[in-house]
């Protein structure tokens, strides 16, 4: 191979360099067979427990519990007929689906699944990692986002109104959802010191960083379920408003490519989860402690590593099972308006409070406690402040429908009369023009309630 | 194996192997019964509409995507410098967090503007 140009970091991270290339080519295959087995499983997964959810069995017929459903389901995909619409470009809409899942593919190639191992029947010892980068976590972000030109192209080629609408709804949700992402990462980055996921692995011997940081973990949770169109983020492919969104004019093996790298992308951000945040393939406290470390050591991480990553599946499986679908504003409010503010001052607050206690001699205790005043005396400001609030709200109330609070005048609502049939048939009020309070209404409570439900709308989400 | 992006190219090499192959099959082995309605556009059965081929959509999109590459220039600074974070020191860290704020100023001017509601 090459010589060595590029300088690899080898303080506390895997360590590569006996890997031959044939090696390479085993691991990589057997990361390929890993992730398409996971999907099959994941199909069966979901259904099952969402089936438990709801009451009921799910497949239970093929094989034990069920457990073969997902092989003819896929294999039927296969034998499906291979359509190219008439409105499609036709290059481009054949590319996207292999975007989308090359770039699913990839991720794991830097995912440690645990240290290194002796090959059995063999003298190799290998770390069970494919890869690993100086700028791993970068590497990571980068091919999640070129995932996203699978979506967006395959939507634009297809020359159809809802895959159209479904690629740019799922663009804006993927990029939106990707900046709280990656800044919530940034934290992690700081305490860990290193882009390498090994090293980043290594540095949580004493503390996972889903303790120590815990609200990054939780803006990553939220941003990952929006980053890979899950519910309750699914609205790419909404099916009440979208048909299938991107994937409507898809059929046969292309939409299965792009069913299977919506799969993969869930176990990918899982796993990045878990070797970010959740100590990676390192065993649970009270393991780790027995025997000197026995169970960080030989085959067992790779079972610690499993466990959490299918504790992150089972908990979009129990998202799915319980939560709503967003609205789409409500959606992009939830990331704009609070993710990534939150995200940023949480990785302002980390770099502070690192910051006084690398380069200065103030004690961490001091530190916190002046945070918390601080945080006490925000608290404070934060509760006199809306006081004034509702009560602007209530003024400019009776204008509304939709717009922002306090941009409507009450006094064009009044002059615009609305007559809801004057085409013949009802039509809902446009933006500056309100109903008539209902007749039936007005008997039951007083006219005054019309006001505030409509504000509760407004400031919802 | 010293460079370790030697195996990235081996991933990528199979993956694309694999998705290739997966596409070929499909339209070797699938049937092929052509149908004059069935290549069309899906429109739940209407007659589909002619301006889908022009790829019109609402200008928030683009709103977003531009504060988008705003932020994502933001984040591809904040990595270096976090890994870099001690290294850096305190000046650093001062010279970030007046960057951050820098970038706070526009991004709080289009959310009282509203660039940010979606409606």
């Amino acid at each position: 191979m090459t010589p060595p140009t590029v300088p690899v970091l080898a303080s506390a991270g895997a360590d590569f360099s006996a890997d031959s290339i044939g090696l390479v080519f085993i691991k990589a295959a057997a990361i390929l067979v890993f992730l398409l087995l996971s999907v099959l499983f994941a199909l069966w997964f979901e259904r099952r427990i969402i089936g438990r959810f709801q009451q009921r069995l799910g497949p239970n017929v093929r094989g034990p519990f069920g457990l073969v459903q997902s092989i003819p389901d896929a294999l039927k995909l296969l034998l499906k007929e291979d359509i190219t619409v008439k409105g499609a470009d036709k290059v481009i809409y054949r590319i996207a689906p292999m975007i989308s899942v090359f770039c699913a593919f990839m991720i794991f190639a830097i995912i440690p699944f645990g240290p290194a191992v002796q090959i059995p029947f063999t003298d190799i010892v290998t770390p069970l990692q494919l890869t690993d980068l100086p700028v791993s976590v970068l590497y990571f972000l980068g091919i999640a986002g070129l995932g996203v030109y699978g979506i967006v192209l395959g939507g634009w080629s297809s020359g159809s109104t809802y895959p159209l609408l479904g690629s740019v709804r799922s663009t804006a949700q993927v990029i939106s959802y990707e900046l709280a992402m990656s800044l919530s990462l940034v934290s992690v980055l700081i305490v860990a010191g290193s882009m390498s996921t090994s090293e980043i692995v290594n540095s949580q011997t004493q503390l996972w960083w889903s303790v120590a940081l815990a609200p990054a973990f939780v803006i990553y949770l939220i941003s990952m379920t929006g980053e890979v169109n899950r519910l309750p983020f699914d609205l790419p492919e909404a099916e009440g408003e979208l048909v299938a969104g991107y994937t409507t004019e898809y059929s046969s093996m292309k939409f299965a490519w792009f069913f299977l790298a919506e799969y993969i992308n869930m176990l990918n951000v899982s796993a990045i989860a878990t070797t970010l945040f959740m100590g990676g393939w390192r065993a649970p406290w009270p393991l780790s402690a027995i025997n000197d470390g026995m169970f960080n050591e030989g085959w067992w991480p790779l079972l610690w590593f499993l466990i959490k990553l299918w504790g992150f599946m089972f908990f979009f499986v129990w998202l799915r099972a319980t939560l709503l679908r967003f609205r789409y504003d409500q959606f992009m409010n939830l990331g704009w308006k609070v993710l990534i503010p939150v995200a940023l001052a949480w990785v302002v607050g980390v770099a502070v409070i690192q910051g006084v206690r690398q380069f200065t001699d103030i004690s961490l205790q001091t530190l916190l406690f002046a945070l918390a005043g601080a945080l006490v005396l925000f608290a404070v400001v934060l509760l006199l402040i809306p006081e004034k609030k509702p009560a602007a709200d209530g003024a400019a109330g009776t204008a509304g429908g939709s717009g922002t609070p306090g941009s409507g005048t009450p006094a064009d609502a009044k002059a615009e009369a609305f007559d809801a049939f004057a085409g013949g048939y009802p039509v809902p009020p446009l933006p500056g023009q309100s109903l008539p309070p209902s007749p039936r209404r007005a008997k039951v409570t007083a006219p005054a309630d019309a006001g505030p439900a409509t504000d509760k709308e407004n400031t919802d989400g | 194996m010293t460079n370790p992006y030697v195996p990235l190219l081996v991933m990528g090499l199979l993956a694309f192997v694999m998705g290739l192959a997966g596409l070929l099959s499909s339209a070797v082995i699938g049937p092929k019964r052509y149908n004059k309605i069935k290549v069309d556009a899906y429109e739940c059965g209407i007659q589909p509409s002619p301006h889908a081929a022009s790829g019109r959509f609402p200008v928030k999109y683009y709103i977003v995507a531009m504060t988008f590459i705003i932020f994502d220039i933001e984040v591809v600074f904040l990595y270096p410098w976090a890994v870099a974070f001690t290294e850096l020191a305190t000046f650093g860290l001062i010279a970030m967090i007046a960057f951050l704020l820098l970038i706070t100023v526009p991004f709080v001017y289009e959310w009282r503007r509203g660039g940010l509601d979606w409606d």
